[in-house]
């Protein structure tokens, strides 16, 4: 057990220094500016771009949340992996038009491509507002990743969580972007590492694969619930499709993804990685599987805490010298994206807020100052969450944080494609889709956990009078009611004649690449 | 000076093919047949990965630009 603290707090410490010396890597000429703080420079090329993208996808929450859920449930905990191999192709339609217009017009957030697409200050409002709720929770369960591994080790208390979440404030204050671009190198050939060893190894300590999976099956036949088992049921695939293709939907919402692509150098750059990217979806898929090696293993969770069964599967099977490297993948790994993910929010809050409503006339290193402090706050909230609510309960906030997300769709994504919406029309879209999604996940139970509202976000289609034992993803309901009422009152709005927002876009600055007059390679030194 | 560019190609009606494929239940929900004792619906879905791979690949190379 000593040993195994000894090499988590070694590996640890060593990443952390990386991070503060990353403000010095690539020789910035002046960090003191947004674009340089918190987009690294926009000129990150492909590898860097394949680690910074994969590094905020693949979180630690990924690490222990989808193995529990496998664990717990069985086959719908593994959509994870058709989400994340619809979403590649998925961005490539999408996201590229983002970083054409984005550099066309100097954009770094979502929420300011809408506000210069449909010319609506508070639909931006509204967008930058969803994305920093939504990011929240989504740090904040980096943080059950780092304690379910502190906790496997036998320590316990709060105090260790906030030390490592002040190491990591800290240097994302110092180096901005670049520290968690630089650390996801570590972070990820340690997790390979520790994958490809514990897929190989522990099905040879198991009986091989198909006992493995026989030991799942028989956990599955032999609890009461209809939901779980090694297949998806009559019932739960229509669950299974929809949260696939709206998870996939909802990632590239988030504001933090959005940054890693803009960061990229240009559009081939971004072109290559989605087809490399998707080597991460294998490594996904195999760790997912890890939950059912936890079943033959026999391990228990400790206490209530599913989270905790990958932890424990490695310190029952691996050395001790080597199940310290692997709790060091899990704790670095929850680090560099919970670095990006402030990064993000807090641009969001700096661009889109803070120079909009308090500050207009803010000069680059006064918006830079303000992002750090905003990524600050962001964390000691994230912090809070942990601290204050039960980890089942900030599991469930995460959800709502995905069902939230998508509600930007229609002006974010759908916005790419086509100004045919009025902005009145996505207001009342997005207020409509957050009503019936919190109205939705309010009215889902979850026995398991004694949880009478936000259970999950599964929602029986019974629920709206169906005869049928049918869930669905609550989200994409919510996307629905959302895209009908946005139709609805663009249409209304047209023939009440009310005045639209002017659209500073041009349709070609949507294919704009590097190397374009028009686009700005966004470097320091022309914004200073 | 520069042409007025464009992104749309036919070859980018080939990316449905991965967004579709895994949204299919049908497809891979079920044990038999096994590979190394894994059944159907895991092996087959980490396979879709490959399509996935393939399909970004041959897009990206068939849009990009000239240097």
């Amino acid at each position: 057990m000593t040993t195994e603290i000894v090499i988590f707090a070694v590996l640890f410490l060593i990443v952390s220094a990386m991070g503060f010396v990353a403000s010095r890597w690539r020789r910035p000429d002046d960090i003191a500016s947004l674009h340089e703080w918190g987009l690294g420079g926009r000129n990150f090329g492909s590898w860097i771009t394949w680690f910074l993208v994969g590094g905020d996808l693949y979180t630690a929450y990924t690490f222990v949340a989808v193995p529990a859920l496998l664990f717990g449930a069985g086959a719908t905990g593994f959509f994870a992996v058709p989400y994340t191999v619809i979403v590649y192709p998925l961005v490539m339609i999408v996201l590229i038009r983002l970083w054409s217009v984005s550099h066309v017009h100097g954009l770094v957030t979502p929420a300011d491509f809408v506000r210069a697409r449909f010319g609506s200050p508070t639909l931006a409002l509204l967008v930058a507002i969803t994305g920093i709720v939504a990011t929240m929770p989504y740090i904040a369960l980096q943080l059950v990743g780092i304690e379910a591994v502190l906790k496997t080790m036998g320590v316990t208390g709060d105090l260790p969580l906030i030390i490592a979440f002040a190491i990591l404030a800290a240097y994302t204050y110092q180096s901005g972007l670049r520290a968690p671009a630089l650390i996801a190198f570590v972070k990820d050939t340690l997790i390979y590492i520790v994958i490809l060893v514990a897929v190989i190894y522990i099905p040879t300590q198991l009986g091989g694969w198909a006992s493995i999976f026989d030991a799942a099956q028989a956990k599955f036949d032999a609890t009461p619930a209809a939901t779980d088992g090694v297949l998806l049921n009559a019932n739960n695939q229509l669950q299974y499709v929809t949260l696939a293709l709206g998870s996939a939907l909802a990632l590239f919402l988030y504001p933090h993804s959005v940054t890693g692509v803009l960061a990229s150098k240009n559009r081939d750059v971004i072109k290559r990685n989605m087809s490399a990217l998707p080597a991460y979806s294998v490594l996904l898929g195999l760790i997912a599987l890890l939950g059912y090696m936890a079943i033959a293993a026999g391990v228990k969770p400790i206490g209530t805490d599913v989270n905790t069964v990958v932890p424990q599967l490695f310190d029952r099977m691996f050395p001790d010298w080597f199940a310290g490297v692997a709790f060091a993948a899990v704790g670095i790994g929850a680090l560099v994206p919970a670095a990006i993910m402030s990064i993000a929010a807090a641009n969001l809050f700096t661009r889109n807020i803070y120079r909009e409503y308090i500050k207009r006339d803010a000069t680059d290193a006064q918006e830079a100052a303000a992002s750090k402090i905003a990524s600050l706050v962001v964390k000691v909230g994230a912090v809070l969450f942990i601290l204050l609510i039960d980890p089942q309960f900030s599991i469930d906030l995460q959800l709502i944080g995905g069902v939230i997300i998508l509600q930007t769709l229609p002006s974010v994504a759908l916005g790419l494609f086509t100004r045919w919406f009025h902005r009145a029309g996505l207001i009342a879209g997005w207020i409509a889709g957050m009503g019936a999604g919190m109205l939705m996940l309010y009215n889902i139970a979850n026995p398991a956990t004694d949880h009478a509202h936000f259970g999950g976000s599964a929602f029986a289609l019974s629920k709206l009078g169906l005869d049928t034992k049918m869930t669905i993803y609550a989200g994409f309901l919510a996307l629905a009611v959302n895209l009908i009422v946005a139709l609805l009152g663009t249409l209304i709005a047209r023939s009440a004649k009310l005045t639209d927002g002017p659209d500073a876009t041009r349709t070609d600055d949507y294919t704009a690449d590097q190397g374009d007059p028009r686009v700005h390679d966004l470097e320091v030194t022309s914004s200073t | 000076m520069t042409t007025p560019r464009t992104d749309r190609s036919p070859w980018n009606w080939l990316l449905l093919l991965p967004i579709a494929i895994p949204l299919i239940p049908a497809l891979f929900n079920a044990v038999e047949p096994r590979l190394f004792g894994i059944p159907l619906f895991y092996w087959l879905q980490l396979a879709f990965v490959l399509v996935s791979v393939a399909v970004t690949l041959i897009v990206y190379n068939m849009t990009r630009r000239a240097r």
